[in-house]
C-alpha cells in the first residue's frame, strides 16, 4: 500500500532522466504506472464491495508514536480507481498532446507528483498525513497551472490558485487539530468513531466551519469559485485531471468523508445547502455567460462541485447515493469533454465556441464522443448522468428546510447546465464548416483513446447501472452514510416528479442553447462580475496584503540601525512591563547585609564609565569608556566564581574594541546634531529598559523557582559528562544543541557583514563603471 | 593602514605562535578547567587581529593560511558531524559517545565527542571574528571604499 501511494513520487523523480530516452513513448510508457494502480486497486474490489473496511498502519516515528495509516473504504477506493484510471488515461493524453514540448519531462514530473499526492490525499487514515497529501496536491495543482510559466496569465492564474487553496489549507489544519482534540483520535477511523463526542464539542461549529472554509476554497464554492476558470491557464490534460475529476473533487471528498461524524446538525445541512445551490447556480449562469469552450466547461464543474457539496450537506441514504453516482458520472463525462476540447483545440486552433462549426464531417469520432459525453452532461436516458440527475431530484424533494429556494437554484442551474452540454456537445460540430487556424482533421488514438473509453463507460454504466452498483458505489454511498446502503439504481423509476423534472430541464436547456447568442450577450452586458465579482474582492485583499507588508517594512526594517534598537528595545520593555506587573512581581527589601567594599566599587565604575560614554564627546573616549564598564562586568564575573564567563567577557570587550577602532576611522567627526528631545527620549527608553532588567533580576533571584536545575548539571557533569568545568560540560554536552544553535548564528552574522560591507563596495564600483560620475 | 612601531612588529611575530599554541591549550583543558572552544577561539583571533594591526592584511591572511569564510563552514560541519555518531548507536542527537584510551602512564586519556563539537565551535568562532576584522580591515584600506557619503 505505501508503494502504491509514493511509486508516483518514485516514477516522478526519474522521469526527467526517463522521458527523453523515451521520445514519443514517453506518455504510453509512464502511462503503465497508473494501468498497473488501476488494477491493483480494482484487485480490492471483491473485499470493499462486500462491505469491509481495510486499513494498513505503518510505523512512521516510532519514537512519537506517530502512524502512517492508510484507509481503504468503498469511498476511498471510488476515488482512487477515478485518480488512477483517469491518471492512465490523461498520462497517455499528454504523450501526444504535448508531443515535442521542451518541458515535457518537468510536466510529467509534476503530473505524476500530483497523482501520488491525490491517492495519498484519499487513501490517509491519519489527519496529519492528510493534510500533508492535501498541501502537496495545492502545490502540484500551482506548478501545473503554471506550465506555461513565459505567460504572466499563467502565472498570475496559478498563484490564485495557490493563495486560494493554501489559505483554505491553513484553515483545515486548524479544524483537524480541533476536530483531533475532540474526537480523542489523529485518524479518520477514531473521528467517525467518535461522531456523537465531536457534534456535542463546545467547539463543533468552529471544528465544522474550519473545514468547510478548507473544502469550500479547494472545491471552488462560491465565494471562492473564481480560481477554478482560471486555472485553465493549464495544459489541457491538466484541466481535465486536477480542474475536474480529481483535485477539485478533494473538498467534497472530505465533506462526504466527515458527513457521517460531522453531518447532520442544522450547521452543516443549512450551509452546505445553501452553498451548494448557490454555488451550481452561479457556476451555470457564469458558463453561459462565457465563450471559451474551457472556460464554460471550468464554470460547469463548478456547479457539479456545488451540486456535489449540496448533496453532502442534505444526508441521508438518497442523498449519499445520489452523491457517489453525481461524483462518477460527472468524473467520467466532464473528463471526457475536457479531453475533447483539448482535441479540438490541438486539431484546429479553435478556442472559442462561437468561432466553432462544422467539425463533425472531419472529426467523426470526436463528434461521437462529444455528443455521447454531452448527453450524460445533460442527463439524458439511457446514459449514467440521467441516473444521477433523478437521484439529485429525489435528494432535493427529501429536504425537509430551505426547500423552495434550494430546489429553484438546483432546477434553474440544471437548466443551465443542459444548455452547456448542448452548445458544447453540438456547437463546434454541426453547422457550416468555419475557416480555423489550422484545417480540421481527426486526432490521433492516443487523443482520443481517453475521452472515448469515459464516454463509453458512461453509457455503459447508464445501462446496466447494476454494475457500478454492486461493484463499488453501494460501498461508497454506505461510507458516505455511515451505514451499509442499498441503492437499487435504475434507469426508470416510473412517471413520478423527479422524472418530469428531468424532462422540464431538458426542454428549457435546449431553449436556452438554441437562442445561446442573445442570452450570453445579455449576460455579459449586465456586467455585473466585473464590479461585484468575487474576484474582485481577491484582488482587493492582495493589493491590501500589498500594502500592509510595505506600510510594516518602512515602519520595522527602515534600514536604521538606531530605530531597529528602538523598536526591539520598546517592544522588550512592554513585554517585561505586561509580564512584570501581571505576575505581581515585587521588588525585594533592600539589605545591605553581606555586600563588599570592592563590589561597591566594581558597580562605581562601571556606573561611571557608562555614564562617560553617553556623554563624552570623543568617539575614541566613548568606545575605551565602553570597553571599561564591560571589563568591570567580567571582574563581577570573576568574583562571583564564574571563571568562563569572566574571561569570555574580556575577550569579547577586547575585539569589540578592536573592530569598532578599525570602523571608528570611517566615520565623520562628531557633530552635536541631535536635537534634545530624541536625547530625552533615547534616554528614557535605556533607563526604562535597565530599570526593568534591574526589576526582573531581583525578581527572579528572589522567586528561587527553579533551583534544581543547577544541582542537577553539578552532580552529572563529571559522571555523565566527563568533565569538571561545569559550564562548559554544558555548553558542548547537556546543551550542545544551543550552542549549535548559536555558532551558526555567529557565522551567518559573519557572513552577513562580509556581504553588507564586500558586495556594497562591488555594487557602487559596477555601478560606478556604468555611469561614470 | 599605517606602518606600525618595530618592536610591536618583533613582538607579533613572537605573539602569534604562542597566543596560538594557548589558544589550543585553552581549547584541550576547557573539559575540565576554565577554557573551551569558545574561549580558545577568542584568543587565537585577538592573536591574529594583533598580528594584523602590526603587520598588515597580506600577512595576516598569509597567516591564517586559508580564507576564515571555510573556517566557518569546517567549524559547522565538524560541529554538527560530531553529534552523528550518537546516531548509530541508537542514542538520541547530539550524546556524546566516550573513549577511554589506558595508553598513558599519566592516567587514562578520555577522548569524547564533546572534545570534537568544541573543536567545531572553535573553528566557527576563529571564523566568524577573522571575517569581520578582514572585511572591516580590507573595506577601510581600499581606495575606493564607500565613504559615508549621505547616510
Amino acid at each position: 500500500m505505501l508503494l502504491a501511494v509514493l511509486s508516483g513520487f518514485l516514477l516522478a523523480a526519474v522521469a526527467p532522466w526517463l522521458v527523453p530516452r523515451l521520445g514519443a513513448h514517453a506518455g504510453r510508457v509512464l502511462a503503465l504506472l497508473p494501468v498497473g494502480l488501476f488494477l491493483w486497486f480494482a484487485s480490492l474490489l471483491p473485499a470493499v464491495g462486500g462491505g469491509e473496511t481495510l486499513l494498513w498502519e505503518y510505523a512512521w516515528v516510532p519514537g512519537l508514536d506517530v502512524q502512517l495509516g492508510f484507509l481503504v473504504d468503498g469511498l476511498s477506493l471510488l476515488f482512487a480507481l477515478l485518480i488512477s484510471g483517469i491518471g492512465a488515461l490523461v498520462t497517455l493524453y499528454a504523450g501526444s498532446y504535448l508531443a515535442g514540448h521542451r518541458d515535457l519531462a518537468r510536466f510529467f514530473v509534476w503530473l505524476l507528483a500530483f497523482m501520488a499526492s491525490m491517492l495519498g490525499l484519499v487513501l490517509s487514515d491519519g489527519l496529519i498525513a492528510l493534510f500533508v497529501f492535501w498541501e502537496l496536491t495545492s502545490i502540484t495543482s500551482f506548478l501545473l497551472i503554471g506550465f506555461a510559466h513565459e505567460d504572466k496569465t499563467a502565472r498570475q492564474a496559478a498563484l490564485q490558485g495557490l493563495f486560494v487553496t493554501v489559505g483554505g489549507g491553513l484553515a483545515l489544519l486548524a479544524g483537524f487539530v480541533l476536530l483531533a482534540l475532540a474526537a480523542g483520535g489523529w485518524s479518520l477511523s477514531a473521528v467517525l468513531d467518535a461522531g456523537d463526542a465531536v457534534r456535542e464539542h463546545a467547539h463543533y461549529a468552529v471544528i465544522a466551519w474550519l473545514i468547510f472554509l478548507g473544502a469550500f476554497t479547494k472545491s471552488a464554492q462560491v465565494p471562492f469559485h473564481f480560481w477554478l476558470p482560471n486555472a485553465m491557464a493549464a495544459p489541457t490534460p491538466v484541466s481535465a485531471y486536477l480542474h475536474s475529476a480529481t483535485m477539485v473533487k478533494a473538498g467534497v471528498y472530505l465533506l462526504a468523508r466527515f458527513q457521517p461524524a460531522l453531518g447532520g446538525t442544522d450547521l452543516w445541512v443549512f450551509t452546505l445547502t445553501l452553498v451548494g445551490a448557490a454555488t451550481l447556480f452561479t457556476g451555470a449562469l457564469l458558463a453561459l455567460r462565457s465563450s471559451g469552450m474551457k472556460r464554460m466547461l471550468a464554470y460547469s464543474t463548478v456547479m457539479a462541485l456545488g451540486t456535489l457539496t449540496l448533496l453532502a450537506g442534505i444526508g441521508g441514504e438518497t442523498a449519499a447515493i445520489a452523491f457517489v453516482a453525481f461524483l462518477l458520472a460527472h468524473s467520467l463525462y466532464k473528463g471526457a469533454l475536457f479531453l475533447i476540447a483539448g482535441v479540438i483545440d490541438h486539431e484546429t486552433g479553435c478556442r472559442e465556441v462561437p468561432e466553432m462549426g462544422g467539425f463533425g464531417r472531419a472529426m467523426p469520432v470526436s463528434f461521437a464522443v462529444a455528443v455521447l459525453a454531452a448527453l450524460s452532461a445533460a442527463g439524458v436516458m439511457p446514459l449514467f448522468g440521467f441516473i444521477a440527475k433523478e437521484l439529485l431530484f429525489e435528494s432535493a424533494l427529501g429536504l425537509a428546510a430551505w426547500q423552495p429556494v434550494v430546489l429553484t437554484l438546483t432546477l434553474a442551474g440544471l437548466v443551465g447546465g443542459v444548455a452547456v452540454a448542448a452548445v458544447v456537445g453540438l456547437r463546434p460540430w454541426i453547422g457550416r464548416p468555419v475557416t480555423t487556424p489550422r484545417e480540421p482533421h481527426e486526432a490521433p488514438l492516443d487523443l482520443l483513446a481517453g475521452p472515448a473509453l469515459l464516454a463509453l463507460l458512461g453509457l455503459l454504466f447508464g445501462l446496466l447501472p447494476g454494475l457500478a452498483e454492486r461493484g463499488l458505489l453501494a460501498a461508497a454511498a454506505g461510507a458516505v452514510h455511515g451505514q451499509a446502503v442499498t441503492p437499487n439504481l435504475a434507469l426508470w423509476h416510473g412517471l413520478n416528479l423527479p422524472l418530469a423534472m428531468s424532462a422540464l430541464t431538458l426542454v428549457a436547456g435546449l431553449l436556452v442553447a438554441w437562442r445561446w447568442d442573445g442570452i450570453r450577450k445579455m449576460l455579459v452586458g449586465l456586467g455585473f462580475v466585473e464590479r461585484f465579482g468575487a474576484e474582485r474582492g481577491y484582488d482587493a485583499g492582495m493589493l491590501g496584503l500589498v500594502r500592509v507588508a510595505a506600510w510594516q517594512t518602512r515602519l520595522l526594517q527602515n534600514g536604521h540601525l538606531r530605530y531597529y534598537i528602538l523598536t526591539t528595545l520598546s517592544a522588550t520593555a512592554l513585554l517585561l512591563v505586561y509580564a512584570l506587573v501581571t505576575r505581581h512581581a515585587v521588588i525585594p527589601p533592600w539589605s545591605s547585609s553581606g555586600v563588599r567594599l570592592y563590589e561597591v566599587v566594581i558597580g562605581a565604575v562601571v556606573l561611571m564609565a557608562a555614564l562617560v560614554a553617553v556623554t563624552t564627546r570623543s568617539r575614541l573616549g566613548a568606545v575605551a569608556s565602553l570597553g571599561a564598564a564591560g571589563f568591570g562586568v567580567a571582574l563581577i564575573y570573576v568574583l562571583f566564581s564564574a571563571p568562563d564567563v569572566g574571561i569570555t567577557q574580556v575577550l569579547i570587550e577586547t575585539l569589540t574594541v578592536l573592530m569598532l577602532v578599525l570602523v571608528l576611522f570611517r566615520l565623520p567627526s562628531f557633530l552635536g546634531l541631535t536635537p534634545g528631545r530624541i536625547k530625552l527620549r533615547d534616554a528614557s527608553i535605556s533607563l526604562t529598559i535597565g530599570g526593568l532588567m534591574s526589576w526582573l533580576l531581583l525578581d527572579a533571584v528572589a522567586a528561587h523557582h527553579q533551583g534544581s536545575i543547577s544541582r542537577y548539571f553539578v552532580e552529572n557533569a563529571v559522571p555523565a559528562g566527563h568533565g569538571q568545568n561545569i559550564v562548559n560540560v554544558i555548553l558542548v554536552d547537556f546543551r550542545a544543541l544551543d550552542t549549535l544553535g548559536e555558532i551558526v548564528v555567529l557565522g551567518l552574522a559573519a557572513i552577513g557583514v562580509y556581504a553588507m560591507i564586500k558586495l556594497r563596495a562591488e555594487d557602487r564600483r559596477r555601478r560606478g563603471k556604468e555611469e561614470p560620475r | 593602514m599605517r606602518k606600525q612601531s618595530v618592536i610591536l612588529r618583533t613582538a607579533a611575530h613572537v605573539l602569534l605562535p604562542l597566543l596560538l599554541l594557548f589558544s589550543a591549550f585553552l581549547l584541550l583543558r576547557g573539559h575540565n578547567a576554565p577554557g573551551g572552544g569558545f574561549i580558545a577561539g577568542l584568543v587565537a583571533s585577538a592573536a591574529l587581529a594583533l598580528y594584523l594591526f602590526s603587520l598588515g592584511i597580506a600577512s595576516a591572511r598569509h597567516a591564517l593560511g586559508v580564507d576564515p569564510r571555510r573556517l566557518i563552514g569546517a567549524g559547522l560541519v565538524i560541529a554538527i558531524g560530531s553529534a552523528l555518531p550518537a546516531a548509530f548507536f541508537g542514542d538520541a542527537f547530539f550524546t556524546g559517545r566516550w573513549l577511554t584510551l589506558d595508553w598513558f602512564p599519566s592516567g587514562p586519556l578520555k577522548l569524547g565527542t564533546p572534545l570534537l563539537f568544541d573543536l567545531g565551535v572553535y573553528l566557527v568562532v576563529i571564523g566568524s571574528v577573522m571575517t569581520i576584522v578582514l572585511t572591516l580591515a580590507e573595506a577601510e584600506e581600499r581606495p575606493d571604499a564607500p565613504s559615508n557619503e549621505g547616510d
